[in-house]
């Protein structure tokens, strides 16, 4: 049966659909939906093929919008997608993640919320706020925000989730109790000596290597990482990339040893790709060594960065490679990387790039 | 407190809602009488007729969102405020955005 891959984009103005082919070859945009909300993540659940887009409007708030068609309608809701009279209300919806049989979202300021109707209404996750650290959950450049999230795929007790900056996070009853998951990553902005904390530090994103439920590699503000005991520890795996710093991290869609990191230059330094030559850094060995792919990217004045919910992989053979720049720009790869095309540009601020992949 | 039948209806007020917040309601209607003596029973109204209204227009502490604006006799008003049979109230988006 013939395929076709939708490129679901989340951007500052609305989310937008690129359709292509099997091959990958020829692409067609649709959008922007969601009225031109600003959002943060756009998903598909591959079970069902609905598309979510969390988000949050200036003068409307929050909310969680949902299309069974594709694209094609759109309804919106935020029911039970609130904090407790007095607290500080949610401002947006950053991140979501089907699994357990319902969506998870995270939000701003940190939160977990779950749906078990499709995102027509939300319950609190409390246990997460209430960790006993959350008074020293500080919140980084974009707040204090829950990005990062996953759901075990054989464990409904299980979540994994990445806050900045808090650190990382896992539950194993449900979402009751929640244990810091910190160990072995740094926090360079700390004082000396209190480089390694419990809790506190600005993870930027968190994946979960395909068909390998206790490896997660982690690209941190201060160095990449992986584990290989479910976060309980981490090792560096920056040796050979050419800065500790960046935002977005994509795993193989088959290959628990590859994956795909987008470094930026410094976090002090304009946040654009090292050198201004943009390049995605392969990994095929679990981070033991990098490979650089440029092919088809722009060489020369580049001044780009990539957020970290803006790459992604289909699951597509050979797989494909997305990543969407904060300049608007989408670049492509249908052969894992080896190399690339822009096929879509001038587009608003792009803050998420993921995939889906249906029947033709 | 949203009206549930149990207490006589507050007279109607009239209210002019903001164009980009009919695009989030199909079927909406502009300028709509709904009964209420406050305007958080206004909210309790507009939410009853087209769900989720009330959270496109209020945040969770509870208070009108920050960059909603409700005018009440040319006055801008909190949730608190009294409401009296014929009011006049503009629903108006505020400027923000980038």
């Amino acid at each position: 049966m013939a395929k076709r891959v939708l490129i679901l984009l989340g951007t500052k103005k609305g989310a937008f659909i690129l359709d292509g082919d099997a091959e990958r070859r020829s692409f067609a945009l649709r959008g922007p939906f969601c009225e031109t909300w600003p959002l943060n993540h756009v998903i598909a659940d591959p079970a069902t093929g609905t598309i979510y887009a969390a988000g949050g409007d200036a003068w409307f708030g929050a909310a969680v919008w949902k299309s069974e068609d594709l694209g094609a309608s759109w309804t919106h809701s935020s029911e039970g997608l609130a904090y407790q009279e007095g607290e500080e209300p949610i401002n947006t919806v950053w991140s979501l993640a089907p699994g357990h049989g319902g969506l998870y979202a995270g939000v701003q300021p940190a939160g977990l919320f779950r749906s078990d109707d499709g995102g027509g209404s939300w319950r609190h996750v409390a246990g997460l706020r209430d960790h006993p650290t959350r008074p020293h959950w500080q919140p980084g450049g974009a707040g204090l925000i829950l990005h990062s999230l996953i759901p075990h795929p054989d464990d409904e007790r299980q979540v994994w989730v990445g806050i900045s900056s808090a650190g990382v996070f896992h539950t194993e009853d449900g979402g009751a109790t929640w244990e810091p998951r910190n160990r072995g990553t740094r926090a360079d902005f700390m004082p000396e000596g209190q480089n390694y904390p419990e809790v506190g530090q600005c993870v930027h994103c968190l994946v979960m290597a395909q068909g390998m439920p206790d490896r997660l590699y982690q690209q941190n503000h201060c160095g990449m990482y992986r584990s290989d005991d479910g976060g309980r520890g981490w090792k560096s795996i920056e040796a050979g990339l050419p800065s500790s710093f960046g935002f977005p991290a994509a795993a193989h869609p088959r290959d628990p040893e590859t994956l795909y990191l987008l470094p930026l230059n410094g976090d002090i330094a304009g946040r654009y790709v090292p050198d201004a030559r943009a390049a995605v850094w392969r990994t095929r060995d679990g981070g033991e060594s990098w490979h650089a792919l440029r092919e088809g990217l722009p060489q020369e004045n580049v001044f780009f960065g990539v957020l970290r919910q803006a790459m992604a992989t289909d699951p597509l053979e050979p797989a494909g490679i997305y990543f969407g720049t904060n300049s608007g720009s989408l670049y492509a790869s249908a052969d894992e990387g080896e190399s690339w095309r822009c096929i879509a540009q001038h587009l608003p601020l792009i803050t998420s790039v993921e995939t889906l992949v249906v029947e033709a | 407190m949203p009206n549930d039948g149990s207490a006589p209806a507050s007279p109607p007020v009239s209210v002019t809602l903001p164009r980009a917040l009919l695009n989030l309601f199909p079927g909406a209607e502009r300028r709509v009488e709904v009964p209420a003596s406050t305007v958080g029973e206004m909210m309790d109204a507009l939410d009853a007729r087209w769900p989720g209204m009330r959270d496109r227009l209020c945040d969770s502490r509870p208070a009108i969102r920050r960059h909603i604006n409700v005018f009440v006799d040319g006055e801008r008003a909190t949730l608190r405020t009294p409401l009296t049979p014929g009011t006049e109230v503009f629903v108006i988006t505020a400027i923000t955005g980038g």
